[in-house]
């Protein structure tokens, strides 16, 4: 159950407007892509919604609890997922700590506990462990389990980072561009895992791509944003029509798909 | 046994221990048989150096936990085990039992940390640094001025530790309180980073807007690291004031800051072994320079005073030396060599 709800949301930088009143509404259990050419603002809508930014004015609200009230760490407790477009993994930790440390506003263990290990905080630990396997397994990255993230190939990395997010059992997960830089396979592998999310484990997706191929494939809707402004919204065949989409992508490098 | 070409588990649980394997175990306990046999075959000139080192590795472990494994540096280090020193030895000279008085010092040390460790919710890197400076100059002005409290420069003076009536008041009596207290430091933080906080502070470390989507409070993140950290320098305080029984404001100086930082760096950042290692090495680097130097003055005299200051230099250009060869820390060298041993004779 994730519904989301943007209402009227605009934020802006030094009086320039990133996003002018922007709506739209992400319902349960649906992958809706948001698109746009670079600088449209799709970036600084997930930040908004994951409390990075705090917008000017509007609403965001999640299952009609009102998101902007709360700091962007206990977001993550509603239910509130993400990854970044640049990668965004804990260089420094293996594989299975970087999800690990996913899973953590479902833990309690606190640092006497922790401290002392025995009892609780092993049995918390170990039964944790296996919920992050599953994962594990789900991604693939059983061969890489126990490598340190910052040492792995660039596609693997996304992947860590999309099982990351996973980890913490979100409703709602942002995801931004997660295929980018990947290689055709790779891209494949991406968008299955995010077929599977959606259906499987019940996730509501909102995804920013600039892979129109695969937003148009795996969308149920698409959400276009141009200069800060929602130009269209609707089904993938409806918005590819769009004259004002087709002209707002006219020349730019994403105009390939107006061409389908 | 040893694992010779891997480890194999067949549960989650033996794979997150500690100590793996058997033979991990084994070897751990005869290093600590051995070091808890050291009093009976050194003299009490080398048990004191063992107890220096010791309470070295408590403050070094605190450290680390706050700077290498939370990315927070503190110049400020010397100031909080000085806040330890301090509030124990009041502790204790008006009755506290030393326990008690540990447990003074540690949290009087946490609470001053946790003051201190404010603008690291602001700042970060240099200009953290800075700020922990600041912390370093008002602590050491405290100490030397509020003379009510610490004696001023003239110090303070105070007796043996003494539990349940036994008085640790021998170089080696102490040595196994120390020894204790260092284990069990150890293993503490150990298992602080093999653990939900632990990970949490790496995590903010290396990257603060992932850790605070994974739900991870910044703010309480690095506070209980300044916390945790600046207890343990207050515990090393109470040792090192309840051991040598006199303090006074220069123990607790910005060099003292910096050696601490100089171990962890050394040793090897964000491990509990790295810690361990650099508070061996740079505790020891200036008796093994003595001993050159007093070597070589026996052979030319009238070179005496040159030599001292020569130590001096050499012990900063070890120091340079390490940075630039082995950068990663001595824990990294011996991870190294024991990848190399595990897979000898196919190592390539
Ligand atoms: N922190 C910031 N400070 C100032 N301006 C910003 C900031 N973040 C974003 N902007 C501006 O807001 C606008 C939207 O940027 P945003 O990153 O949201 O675009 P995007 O749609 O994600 O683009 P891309 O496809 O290149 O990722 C840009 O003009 C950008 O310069
Ligand atoms: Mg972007």
């Amino acid at each position: 159950m994730a519904n989301l709800e943007v209402s009227s949301l605009t934020l802006t930088f030094r009086g320039l407007a990133a996003l002018m009143d922007v709506s739209f509404i992400v319902p349960e259990g649906q992958i809706v892509s948001l698109i746009g050419p670079n600088g449209a603002g799709k970036t600084s809508m997930l930040n908004c919604i994951s409390g990075r930014y705090t917008p000017d004015c509007g609403q965001i609200s999640l299952d009609g609890l009102d998101l902007l009230r709360l700091p962007a760490h206990r977001r993550t407790s509603l239910g509130l997922s993400r990854t970044f477009q640049n990668i965004a993994l804990f260089k420094g930790l293996s594989v299975l700590d970087n999800l690990m440390v996913g899973r953590h506003h479902l833990m309690d263990t606190g640092l006497l506990a922790s401290i002392l290990y025995f009892g609780p905080a092993r049995r918390k630990e170990d039964a944790h462990r296996l919920k992050v396997e599953e994962i594990i397994d789900f991604l693939g990255l059983s061969p890489y389990r126990h490598q340190i993230a910052g040492r792995l190939p660039y596609g693997v990395q996304k992947r860590v980072e999309l099982g990351r997010a996973l980890a913490a059992e979100p409703r709602l997960i942002l995801l931004d561009e997660p295929m980018a830089g990947m290689n055709l396979e790779e891209t494949e592998d991406m968008a299955r895992y995010i077929l599977d999310l959606n259906e499987e484990w019940a996730i509501t997706t909102l995804l920013v791509e600039h892979d129109m191929g695969v937003v148009m494939d795996i969308s149920d809707q698409v959400v276009v944003l141009d200069f800060g402004s929602v130009l269209a919204q609707g089904a993938p065949g409806e918005v590819q029509q769009n004259p004002e989409v087709v002209r707002a992508y006219l020349g730019s490098e994403d105009s390939h798909f107006l061409g389908r | 046994m040893r694992g010779k070409c891997g480890l194999f588990f067949s549960s989650y649980r033996a794979e997150a221990g500690l100590f793996p394997s058997a033979f991990q175990k084994t070897c751990l306990g005869l290093f600590l048989a051995a070091l808890c046999a050291c009093p009976l075959v050194l003299d009490t000139y080398h048990v004191s150096i063992l107890n220096v080192i010791l309470i070295a590795v408590i403050g070094a472990a605190g450290l680390n936990l706050l700077t290498g494994v939370c990315g927070q540096i503190s110049l400020g280090h010397g100031a909080f085990v000085g806040v330890g020193a301090y509030a124990s030895a009041l502790a204790t000279l008006s009755g506290w039992p030393f326990v008690l008085s540990l447990l003074a010092g540690g949290l009087a040390a946490a609470a001053t940390g946790m003051v201190f460790g404010l603008p690291s919710l602001r700042l970060k890197g240099i200009y953290l640094a800075i700020a922990t400076l600041a912390a370093q100059l008002i602590l050491e002005y405290l100490f030397l001025h509020a003379t009510a409290l610490t004696g001023g420069s003239n110090g303070l003076a105070l007796d043996a530790p003494q539990i349940l009536g036994f008085s640790f008041n021998t170089d080696t009596r102490i040595f196994y309180l120390i020894l204790a207290v260092a284990v069990a430091v150890v293993l503490g933080v150990a298992n602080i980073i093999r653990t939900r906080p632990g990970r949490a502070f790496v995590a903010i470390r290396d990257h603060h807007l992932s850790a605070e989507i994974a739900g991870v409070n910044l703010f309480a993140g690095k506070l209980s690291a300044f916390g945790v950290s600046a207890f343990l320098a207050g515990v090393a305080g109470c040792l090192w004031a309840h051991y040598t029984m006199f303090i006074n404001p220069e123990q607790f100086g910005i060099t003292l800051s910096i050696s601490y930082l100089a171990m962890i760096v050394i040793g090897g950042l964000g491990s509990v072994i790295g810690a361990i290692m650099g508070a061996v090495f740079i505790t020891l680097l200036p008796e093994l320079l003595n001993l050159a130097s007093g070597g070589l003055a026996g052979l030319f005299p009238d070179m005496s005073a040159s030599l001292n200051a020569l130590r001096e230099g050499v012990f900063g250009l070890t120091l340079i030396l390490f940075l630039i060869f082995e950068p990663e820390g001595l824990a990294h060298r011996w991870r190294l060599i024991k990848a190399y041993w595990k897979l000898y004779p196919f190592a390539h």
